[in-house]
């Protein structure tokens, strides 16, 4: 087993326990964190590859990546965070030890499907996809599963994150207008959520399920 | 079993019997310091020992035998786990047949042992601790076998010895993803299942909060000396096992009179970097809640879980 092997299978691990980490915390704030480790980690899988392929624009993907998805993105969410200080997710749908199990389950679904792609591709790249497909499982049922609308938001990130993850490995790199296009798309996502989180907070709501009807 | 195995075993038996409770004092030790209080001197806990040998032996009128057997039970296993692991060296006695599984349910055997022995009491706390160490240890099993799993994975071989030393010949197993997972599920189980923080309070007063000290409330004199070096023994255990797994440098790869030294330094102090560490994050948190202890260890399940997929994967 090579370094850049251990060191690539390393990064994309950090990124599915990041997700992990999100299921498993009650406080807003380290389900921030997470997301932002998360997101240096997705940037060193593509470092890690552009290295490896000496390819310069795969690397300059790698810091759009640790700009937008470690730092711009956790950042916006962070002042959204710093308005309730000490925010948690009281009363998840689902509670935390059953989502890690489903975690779980779900981790070892992306195992099972991921298993052609992983023939298809090969190399030590396509053997983590099932990494990046749990990822993006697991952001699924991170929407499904919590209420607070941050914790929401989180989870469409972490499927975005898990879909770059998986994009980096199977094709060594995505061209940087495809990930400028994906990453300012997600970016203008979040900062609209941002604003609407926000205005969700100064309202004194939360809890989505707490919003029920429409008016003026 | 050859001369040199058996002295390879009876050296292991003696550093865990004369070092747990040292270790004990070492953590006790850093904990007052970080708190500010000069604290107990490092041999505390011998002296404690000492003292309660030579102590009186009561018993509640209504136990049976269970309550009498379990300290010695608890030491024998300790000790048996003692002898056989690979703690200094490679070649203890029967490595061929030391199992991870085996030494796993052999130390588990002793938290059994003292589990009965508290319901044996018949009072409130020792059932309520019962209840509760058991609970915790049914919650352990899952998290542990699967780190197991995921370290035995490279070799196919459950052979704890073999891991270790596969550890030892090739470096890259020790820094790969799959290791470093079930390590960190190994750790959680670890503080769980010898009544850390934050599962545990080891030093608390408080009997409701209790867990492993509600279990032996009603031991006393000579059978109080021996639970308490029955338990820093496994904590001992628990934890050079666990050096060993993260980092083997040092051990002996054969039964040699200077690797043997060698492997006693670099075990010891080995285990004493990891226990003061220990002591500095017992100082930094706070107990956990009782009913939020399933999340805990789901998480360390579910990273040792992912040590397995991970581990398959890169295979």
């Amino acid at each position: 087993m090579t370094t850049f092997a251990n060191a690539l299978a390393s990064a994309a691990v950090v990124v599915t326990v990041g997700a992990v980490v999100v299921l498993w915390r009650h406080r807003l704030r380290s389900i921030v964190v997470a997301l932002a480790v998360q997101g240096v980690a997705l940037a060193l899988t593509a470092g890690l590859l552009a290295g490896h392929e000496h390819d310069r624009v795969l690397f300059a993907v790698a810091l759009l990546v640790l700009a937008v998805k470690a730092v711009v993105i956790p950042g916006l969410l962070a002042r959204v965070v710093a308005a309730t200080p000490g925010a948690r997710e009281t009363d998840p749908l689902v509670n935390v030890p059953a989502s890690l199990v489903v975690a779980g389950l779900l981790t070892l679904a992306a195992f099972i499907a991921a298993r052609p792609i992983v023939a298809l591709v090969g190399g030590p790249t396509g053997r983590l996809v099932p990494l990046g497909l749990a990822t993006v499982l697991i952001g699924f049922f991170v929407m499904v599963a919590r209420r607070r609308a941050l914790s929401q938001v989180v989870g469409l990130l972490l499927v975005d994150n898990g879909i770059a993850l998986v994009a980096f490995l199977v094709t060594s790199g995505v061209p940087v207008i495809v990930e400028l296009g994906s990453s300012l798309d997600v970016l203008f996502g979040v900062v609209v959520l941002r604003v609407l989180l926000a205005r969700l907070t100064a309202a004194g709501f939360s809890d989505l399920d707490q919003l029920r009807s429409l008016h003026d | 079993m050859s001369l040199a195995t058996v002295v390879v075993g009876l050296v292991q038996l003696a550093l865990v019997v004369v070092g747990g409770p040292l270790l004990l004092g070492l953590m006790r030790r850093v904990r007052s310091r970080l708190e500010g209080r000069d604290g107990p001197a490092i041999a505390q806990p011998w002296r404690d020992i000492a003292k309660l040998a030579h102590k009186q032996r009561t018993r509640p009128t209504e136990s049976s035998w269970i309550f009498a057997a379990a300290p010695l039970v608890l030491v024998a296993t300790a000790a048996t786990v003692a002898a056989l692991g690979p703690l200094i060296s490679l070649t203890p006695p029967l490595a061929a047949s030391t199992d991870f599984i085996a030494v796993i349910f052999v130390l588990l055997v002793g938290s059994v042992a003292l589990a009965l022995a508290a319901l044996d009491t018949g009072t409130a706390f020792g059932g309520m601790g019962a209840s509760r160490a058991l609970t915790i240890g049914a919650l352990v099993e899952p998290a542990l076998l699967v780190a197991v799993l995921a370290l035995s994975l490279p070799l196919h071989s459950t052979n704890l010895v073999a891991i270790v030393a596969d550890g030892l010949r090739h470096a890259s197993v020790l820094v790969g993803p799959s290791h470093l997972l079930a390590l960190a599920s190994f750790i959680v189980v670890i503080l769980a299942e010898s009544g850390r923080l934050p599962v545990d309070n080891p030093s608390t007063h408080l009997e409701l909060t209790m867990i492993y000290e509600a279990l032996i409330l009603e031991y006393s004199g000579p059978d109080l000396a021996l639970v308490t070096l029955g338990e820093s023994m496994r904590l001992a255990i628990w934890l050079g096992l666990f050096v060993n797994l993260v980092a083997p440098a040092g051990i002996a790869a054969n039964a040699t009179a200077a690797g043997l030294v060698l492997g006693v330094v670099a075990v010891t102090l080995k285990v004493a970097v990891v226990g003061v560490v220990v002591a500095f994050f017992e100082v930094t948190t706070a107990k956990l809640r009782l009913f939020r202890l399933p999340e805990l260890l789901a998480g360390g399940f579910i990273l040792a879980l992912l040590g397995v997929v991970t581990g398959a994967v890169m295979r």
